[in-house]
């Protein structure tokens, strides 16, 4: 390679040589455009696209920096700092199971066992059929019910081994949310 | 015909919900006409979902009630408050709930957490309405007498954060709510935002008044799906009212107020870092000095305060610093929203003044184990908090008779462990979990949590075990001096007081465990 040629190279703006497709791109422009007026907007930008495409695409990254007029290191060390949002897209539903304290001492080590078990899946994975992703999470404040799970955004509580079966067969229900 | 099913997310962690749905269509079809109210949760939560009807004789209980038991108590005539199994009487006589001292909790599973209405008709707003016919200085000035410290758990006078905060010039200031409750163990700010969340902006709005603070934010955890509604349902009707926004009630002042999200880390409840993400970046702690009173928020002078602390301000100005601080002992004054969590019989909101002791709330509360099995120890405090054995169970909770013994309060929750627990294991997790949610800024907790996991196994598996005792007192010691916030600084509480409380679950050897 030329001296020259590596001149020329260095890039000022956003390639647009990018994976995102056009309404992925779009959606996260909107988000951008909507919230970046916003004291402080980065987080709220997150969860929006987050939101839109369900996770949070390596490629939204400098297309926020841009937007945002931050570097891409500091949105990916932002992206990555936080364990609630992801680099990928998770299945149509997302199982969080609590492992904290009060989970713990009525159950919760045995139903996180029985969880990827059942699913055939470790932390951070989705199952083979796409409908499923298990992640943990420490604490939904629901410790006086445990063991606790939360499917998407709905909290489900004294969760047996038997009753963690019954939730995600519904929820892999054809059209079945819960 | 008023019938109450509450619309908290533990209620509805159990079928509150489908309750609520049954009640309408067995109304329905029986052609009757109901009145159903969402309310909060009573925190009675072992008897969630737990149905409510009123009656001439007051609001007649019934619970845990499921879906199948509806049309039974449709025929038991239960909205005439007609005996049925599930009758538990007057539900304002059952002891658990009689028994308690609820100031801050006052209107939590009374009202109906949507209607502003109903809030004005239970005392609500009187709090901003005393403020505001006060100087600024003396609502700061009341909230100092009162006595009330900081509900997260670090138990800062609140008086004087604000007067800080009031002291310094700006041109903008800001209160921060620190809703990012995520100690294992506790839900009490969960139960104030879904249940009374006209409270914390209410409490929030007197401390912008008070402070001369404008904005205001609530940092909530994403965990908490139903008080984000919930707030903002209530921010809505407030801003609407005139009772937040612009020219709050005709005053000339004004306040206004965000919601923002967490993104899951544990770290965000330490105050620093929380601003850090508020501000949009890493959640990572900062050095103070300054404090964040002085340069918070956007380097500007910022109260940051938990929830249950904003929200017990409202009843201080109301009935006056006196009335609030007649509760309580010693230097903890007040009441505190007590969480009893975990493995017992009868979990949840237990508000009382400082100084019932562990052993009442554990028995005369708790009413034991929910296994049956004999209770062997208690966290207090979340996930930093001591391992407290049963030869501690009659200390108050006290903020100073707490650390006394080594032990913490913390946020208020109790998690209760029966006697299958491994303390050992539980001192594992307890470095595991700071070596997860470590914000890797200072070195004593960022790799000390990870040598800690190790240094722990080494213990257990018995690998010259005495030497390795040393070396985990070592590195906690140094963790506690060494670390730049709570985090790093108090993950020794669980592991050295289950170390020292409970030296058996650490043998290698099988006999001494199982002599236990």
């Amino acid at each position: 390679m030329s001296q020259k040629s590596s001149l020329r190279a260095i890039p000022i703006r956003v390639e647009s040589a990018s994976s995102l497709a056009a309404a992925e791109r779009a959606a996260v422009l909107e988000v951008c455009t909507r919230l970046k007026t916003l004291a402080g907007p980065l987080l709220p930008i997150l969860h929006g696209v987050q939101r839109a495409l369900g996770h949070v695409p390596q490629d939204a990254v400098p297309l926020i920096a841009a937007e945002l007029n931050l570097s891409r290191a500091e949105i990916h060390g932002v992206v990555t700092f936080y364990h609630y949002f992801r680099k990928n897209l998770p299945g149509r539903h997302v199982v969080h199971v609590c492992r904290a304290e009060a989970c713990q001492s009525v159950g919760a080590v045995a139903l996180e066992a029985h969880a990827k078990k059942s699913l055939g899946i470790d932390f951070h994975q989705t199952t083979r059929d796409g409908s499923i992703s298990l992640e943990p999470v420490y604490c939904l404040g629901n410790c006086a019910l445990g063991p606790s799970i939360m499917i998407d955004e709905r909290l489900e509580g004294r969760v047996s081994p038997e009753r963690f079966d019954a939730i995600v067969a519904h929820a892999r229900l054809p059209g079945g949310t819960r | 015909m008023k019938i109450f099913v509450p619309r908290d997310a533990a209620a509805l962690s159990v079928g509150a919900q489908q309750v609520a749905e049954s009640i309408a269509a067995e109304a329905a079809k029986r052609g009757m006409a109901v009145d159903l109210v969402r309310n909060g949760s009573r925190g009675l939560l072992w008897l969630e979902p737990l149905v409510e009807v009123v009656t001439d004789a007051g609001r007649i209980a019934y619970g845990p009630v499921t879906p199948d038991q509806v049309a039974s108590l449709f025929d038991a005539g239960f909205m005439q408050g007609r005996p049925h199994a599930l009758r538990l009487g007057a539900v304002e006589q059952i002891p658990y709930l009689k028994n308690q001292e609820r100031l801050t909790f006052a209107r939590v599973g009374v009202t109906d957490p949507r209607s502003l209405e109903d809030y004005l008709a239970h005392e609500g707003y009187r709090g901003l309405r005393a403020a505001l016919a006060l100087d600024p200085a003396t609502v700061v000035a009341q909230v100092t007498e009162s006595g009330l410290r900081g509900r997260g758990g670090a138990a800062f006078p609140a008086g004087i954060k604000w007067k800080t905060v009031s002291a310094t010039a700006a041109e903008q200031k800001y209160i921060v709510c620190n809703a990012d409750e995520g100690d294992s163990g506790t839900f009490s700010d969960r139960m104030i935002m879904e249940g009374d969340p006209f409270l914390l902006i209410e409490g929030m709005t007197i401390a912008g008044l008070a402070t001369g603070a404008t904005r205001g934010f609530i940092y909530l955890r994403w965990e908490y799906p139903d008080a984000k509604i919930a707030l903002d349902a209530a921010i809505d009707a407030a801003v609407g009212a005139g009772y937040l926004g612009e020219n709050i009630l005709g005053s000339g002042r004004s306040f206004q107020l965000e919601i923002r999200m967490g993104a899951g880390a544990y770290i965000c409840g330490e105050e620093t870092s929380l601003l850090e993400s508020l501000e949009g970046k890493r959640g990572q702690v900062r050095f103070k000095p300054p404090l964040p009173a002085i340069a918070g928020l956007f380097g500007k002078p910022t109260v940051i305060n938990n929830v249950i602390t904003l929200a017990s301000v409202p009843i201080i100005l109301d009935r006056g610093a006196e009335y609030y601080r007649n509760y309580g002992v010693g230097r903890s004054r007040g009441t505190l929203p007590i969480q009893l969590t975990g493995n017992i019989k009868r979990g949840g909101l237990i508000e009382k003044a400082f100084g019932v002791t562990l052993r009442q709330l554990l028995y005369d509360y708790g009413g034991g184990s929910l296994s049956g099995r004999p209770i062997r120890a208690v966290q207090v405090g979340g996930p930093l908090g001591a391992y407290m054995p049963e030869s501690q169970f009659d200390t108050p909770l006290d903020y100073e008779a707490f650390a006394a013994v080594g032990a913490m309060l913390g946020h208020g929750g109790i998690v209760v462990f029966d006697d299958t627990v491994d303390l050992a294991a539980q001192a594992r997790y307890a470095m595991e979990f700071c070596a997860i949610e470590s914000c890797g800024k200072c070195t004593p907790c960022r790799i000390g949590s990870t040598r800690g996991v190790e240094v722990i196994d080494r213990l257990i598996g018995g690998e010259d075990s005495a030497k390795q005792e040393v070396v985990l007192r070592d590195l906690c010691e140094t963790m506690t001096y060494g670390s730049l916030c709570a985090l790093g600084g108090l993950t020794p509480y669980p592991v050295i007081s289950a170390l020292n409380h409970f030296p058996e679950d650490f043998s290698s050897q099988p006999a001494a465990k199982a002599a236990v």
